[in-house]
């Protein structure tokens, strides 16, 4: 850990000017739960430490268009639990439920989830090449110890994953992103917010340096009937996704009307495919017609090894998803949200 | 002549509240004036050599007081032979930090940085540089297996396998109906405990040493710094009151060790060096094993031929050796048996005891092969196990001490409910899970070592009773409280124990499950010798008042000696050292293990572990819905903490057969996963139903209290039941562990 200067920041505009100082080696701390880490690995090494958690972005409010807003500095646990979010958006509820522990969805907040940094073991030891900490060094993970990493929308760069769980849910939901910058205000669809690796996977999303999360726009949601979270992991709790998909489903009895799919544990960002999607529109909701829709999704999948079996995972994963969501949001009854061994589809 | 007043009644433990309070002090939270701090810096590269370390530059840095590395530390001890310690191998070259120039092994420790605050420190470490000139290493055991040989050094606690075969295992094996060829594989796994290693070397002003130190054996770490650094034993004081769990990671002098007394000595100053999370991962682990089987059994399902070979890793500069393949020779009565054991050298750091060492790999992959052999010849895995049941240990051709197995199979049978089982696989749904039912046998050795015990009695009645033991969190200070409240007479609540001081008469470390057995032995013995001197001293007094009885005519407890058929005539022990003018009584004594007794026998723990798994048959996931372990293991001084300590090993045998690996990358050699993020060890939502038995079991053989001691047996096994139970949800035998979903798939 190295010594940085620390500052609270009384508002919004504030806390944009004093980032804006720091030239790139300034950090917004809130929940603190990824940034601490970093901090401590010597993987993040910001001069200056500029503390938001004063900023009054801690509503979850109406929004526009019968959507809810999520404010930035809101807890992931006061979200997932907040009676609106469990009623209108529950692949989110359960999507937050299934990451990190009790203890940290405490502190954690909305846009540090939207802004968590890869679990590639490679970035995260300082000793070891790593393209994304330090750019053209070399990527280790694509012939090492790669089980964690992506199989989609890979590059020579980086196969790293977004570690997030929430941000699953969000894709399939098509949040929007509020941010503020020293130009004011603008928003970003979720489909924007996060890149690719490509040469550049040190840039990891499309906010500038000086911009802020204020808050997460939830467009108004038929999907609510028909939605899950399944996330398969190494363990039962307390594990990043292997795979992770967010199925939202609108049913007319048992042809779906409409259909959202969103993967986690795979790529460097959410990973939606909307043409997959369409392909379930008219269809009935069995899984002859879901299998299709899974080889889609995974369409182009790229393994390294350790991680081949994602691909063959990703797609079973994406049928079982679809399943449970055709059975219906409440008939699927996960501890937390996580896939429980007796949420069966038979 | 004495009841059981207290041994066989499950107790809480005696040090629950210290520890829940926070009084209980760990290593790295002794604070003294003036402490400076050390911190790390850890090899990012295995095999080369140092060129240079920018170590002047970073000692410039305010705060910073030194900067250690193999260039300008102080030298210690030339000889390999004063850097052994106890549980080191007989001919070896054990590690020391920053010695040399040449790397052995990555994330060894190049420098150590020491600051006036631990922020200081760990900042000046990271802008320590250090440049390599690298050379080729090898940490790959598949691709460098066509090494592999039989070890050449010995080490305390090894058993090399038998030199000759029994009979003839290739014969038996070609002309049997039924056989089993297969390979099992284990990966790395490390220790993890929860505390990291630490320690607090405190500079006296006489230039003695007070250590508080993370460690199993106190005077293990005594001997090894007096060793290394030329010091007498009355100029180290070693100091570890508590542990937050060592697994065997402790056994051995850790190198903040070696850091933290190098440090102090060079500095003339009190200094601190705790390990981080991911330098826990840079000196023991178990050692990855290859195991290769080649099983038959005759037409009636006799088991006839075993030829185990386990291939194992090893550091380069010394052997490491546990007992892995002896099991195999031993577990069921078998004419035919061929054991090997080889290993293979590689740039990693020395592996290390860890819970059960070498049992519970080599029970792993042989419990599993038995269980392909029972199936192949149609019988049930509990009946052929039972068919082939051991009656003496063939390997040594002596009977048992004692052995209850075949109780621990019924009973624990009984209890799963293991007669419903289908023979054959994949025969049981529930919802998208695929339901499997296996069961395997554990096995460990009784051991007794010597040990002492000291007992101070004082006239407010109260009892002190010390040994330079550990309690690693298993609950050593109970049981001995226990222990010398039954053979003292003194009532618990006046009865301490004391333990962790290399100032104490000799234990032996904390590991193999040997602490009751070895120390308990002891506090017996210095307890019924009190009572002993006592009496005399009761003799002593005015008015004889326990008449002319003798001492087998006495009843010793509550604190008073008195006439058993005569109450009225009585003493307390406080009035017995009070009318003798004492103001203390006290008395040691060392105990020998009863030789002569154990050596013709075999002495073993044993345990029936029986699973079941649920399996979702699409996505591969794998839960743990029940466990039944029945434990055959002496006389059960404490059931309370005997059941956690059982519980806790079949958590961490759940954890084996599912999910812990320590993930090398051969591009770096070095252990990529090192973090309790990555490194997965079970959470609450891993485990279910687990329902543990003690099964009674008499043996004087074993040692004065009969009891054979729990630390290890509850782990053996587990990771074969459950991995036999996969196969027989899914039909699959998978061979290497952990048994992750991508296997399934």
């Amino acid at each position: 850990m190295i010594n940085f200067s620390y500052t609270r920041a009384g508002g919004v505009a504030e806390a944009v000017r004093e980032k804006s100082k720091a030239n790139g080696a300034g950090r917004f701390i809130a929940g603190g739960t990824n940034l601490v880490d970093l901090l401590k690995e010597n993987v993040e090494r910001p001069t200056r430490i500029i503390d938001i958690t004063r900023l009054p972005l801690t509503t979850v409010e109406e929004g526009p268009n019968g959507g809810l807003r999520l404010g930035a500095l809101v807890s992931n646990a006061d979200t997932a639990y907040h009676p609106e979010v469990q009623k209108r958006y529950p692949a989110l509820a359960r999507a937050i439920l299934a990451g990190a522990s009790p203890q940290l969805r405490n502190m954690a907040t909305n846009g540090g989830n939207l802004l968590q940094r890869t679990r590639c073991y490679y970035f995260y030891d300082v000793a070891l090449p790593c393209n994304k900490r330090v750019p053209g060094s070399g990527c280790p993970a694509i012939d090492g110890q790669n089980r964690v990493c992506g199989v989609l929308g890979t590059s020579e760069a980086c196969i790293a994953t977004h570690p997030s769980d929430m941000c699953v849910a969000l894709a399939a939901l098509e949040a929007v992103i509020r941010v503020s910058g020293p130009n004011g205000e603008r928003t970003i669809p979720i489909a924007d917010f996060h890149r690719l690796p490509g040469s550049t996977p040190h840039l990891e999303t499309t906010l500038a340096a000086d911009e802020i999360i204020t808050a997460i726009d939830l467009p108004k949601n038929p999907y609510a009937e028909h939605s899950v979270y399944t996330k398969v992991r190494d363990r039962a709790s307390y594990a990043f996704a292997l795979v992770s998909v967010a199925a939202l489903l609108e049913l007319d009895g048992d042809t779906i009307k409409s259909a959202r799919l969103a993967l986690g544990g795979v790529a460097h960002k959410p990973w939606r495919l909307p043409e997959a999607e369409a392909r379930l529109v008219g269809k009935t909701a069995t899984k002859e017609n879901f299998l299709p829709v899974a080889e889609a999704l995974m369409k182009g999948a790229t393994g390294y090894g350790h991680n081949t079996f994602k691909i063959e995972l990703g797609k079973r994963a994406v049928v079982r998803a679809l399943q449970l969501a055709a059975k219906g949001t409440a008939a699927v009854r996960g501890v937390n949200g996580q896939v429980a061994a007796a949420e069966s589809v038979a | 002549m004495t009841t059981t007043e207290y041994l066989g009644k499950p107790t809480s433990r005696v040090d629950g509240p210290a520890k829940v309070t926070g009084e209980a002090k760990y290593a790295a939270e002794f604070n003294v004036p003036n402490l400076a701090y050390g911190y790390i810096v850890s090899s990012g590269v295995t095999r080369g050599t140092i060129k240079s370390i920018n170590a002047a530059e970073v000692e410039k840095i305010p705060g910073v007081l030194k900067v250690l590395t193999h260039e300008n530390a102080p030298k210690t001890a030339s000889l390999d032979r004063s850097h052994r310690d106890q549980l080191a191998s007989t001919h070896g070259s054990p590690f020391r930090p920053l010695y040399q120039a040449e790397l052995q092994h990555s994330l060894q420790p190049v420098a150590l940085v020491v600051a006036e605050t631990f922020e200081a420190a760990r900042y000046a470490a990271s802008l320590v540089q250090v440049e390599y000139e690298i050379a080729p290493h090898e940490t790959d055991l598949h691709g460098s297996r066509a090494k592999a040989h039989p070890p050449k050094d010995s080490r305390t606690g090894y058993v090399p396998p038998p030199k000759k075969p029994r009979g003839t295992p290739e014969e038996a094996f070609e002309k049997a109906p039924f056989k089993v060829e297969a390979e099992y594989y284990q990966p790395a796994e490390h220790h993890n405990p929860m505390e990291n290693f630490a320690s607090t070397c405190v500079y006296g002003e006489d230039g003695k040493l007070t250590i508080y130190q993370k460690t199993q054996g106190v005077q293990n770490c005594q001997e090894y710094i007096c060793s290394v650094f030329g010091l007498s034993k009355d100029e180290v004081q070693v100091i570890s009151p508590f542990m937050g769990g060592g697994f065997g990671a402790g056994l051995r002098p850790t190198h903040e060790l070696y850091l933290s007394v190098l440090a102090a000595t060079a500095l003339k100053r009190s200094v601190r060096v705790s390990m981080t999370r991911q330098q826990m991962f840079s000196f023991s682990h178990r050692p990855e094993t290859i195991q290769d089987f080649k099983l038959a059994a005759t037409p009636d399902g006799l088991l006839d031929s075993v030829t185990h070979t386990a291939i194992q890793e090893s550091s380069r500069y010394e052997e490491f050796l546990e007992t892995v393949v002896n099991w195999s020779g031993l577990v069921y009565t078998c004419p035919n048996v061929r054991l090997d054991h080889q290993l293979v050298y590689l740039d990693l750091a020395s592996p290390a005891d860890m819970r059960a060492p070498g049992a519970v790999t080599g029970l792993y992959g042989f419990e599993c092969a038995i269980d392909e052999l029972a199936y192949q010849a149609k019988l049930d895995p509990l009946a052929f196990r039972l068919k082939n049941y051991s009656e003496k240990d063939q390997n040594l051709d002596k009977l048992y001490s004692s052995k209850e197995l075949r109780e621990a199979y019924r009973q624990a049978s009984e209890k799963f409910g293991w007669d419903q089982r289908p023979l054959d696989p994949r025969s049981t749904r529930r919802g998208s899970d695929l339901i499997g039912w296996g069961m395997a046998t554990g096995c460990w050795e009784a051991m007794q070592g010597k040990a002492a015990a000291k007992a101070v009695l004082t006239p407010d009645g109260k009892l002190v009773v010390s040994s330079a033991t550990s309690d690693i969190g298993t609950g050593t200070y109970t049981v001995m409280t226990m222990i010398a409240a039954e053979f003292s007479g003194v009532p618990i609540e006046n009865v301490s124990f004391e333990l962790g001081d290399s100032s104490m008469v000799y234990s032996p470390v904390e590991g193999g499950s040997w602490t009751v057995s070895s120390v308990g032995s002891a506090v017996k013995t210095v307890c019924e010798e009190l009572k002993a001197r006592l009496f005399k001293l009761a003799g002593k007094m005015d008015g004889a008042p326990l008449g002319d009885a003798k001492v087998e005519d006495v009843t010793f407890d509550q604190g008073e000696m008195r006439v058993t058929k005569n109450p009225v005539r009585n003493v307390t022990y406080a009035e017995a050292l009070q009318a003798n003018g004492l103001d203390k009584l006290e008395l040691d004594t060392t105990e020998l293990p009863q030789l002569v007794k154990q050596m013709t026998h075999g002495v073993y723990s044993h345990s029936a572990v029986f699973v079941e798994v649920a399996v979702d048959e699409d996505l591969g996931t794998i839960h743990v819905t029940r466990v039944v372990s029945a434990i055959a293991g002496g006389r059960i001084l404490n059931p309370k903490t005997a059941r956690s300590q059982i519980m806790g090993a079949i958590v961490w045998g759940i954890s084996m057969a599912l999910e812990e690996e320590s993930m090398l990358d051969h591009q770096f050699g070095r252990f990529m996963n090192h973090n309790y993020a990555e490194y997965h060890v079970p959470v609450n939502a891993d485990i279910h139903d687990i329902e543990v038995i003690f099964v009674p079991e008499h043996d004087d053989v074993v040692n004065p209290l009969g009891a054979k001691g729990l630390g290890e047996i509850g782990i053996v096994g587990v990771a074969a039941a459950v991995t036999n139970a996969v196969w027989h949800a899914t039909g699959k035998r998978v061979r290497s562990l952990p048994v992750t979903l991508d296997k399934l798939l």
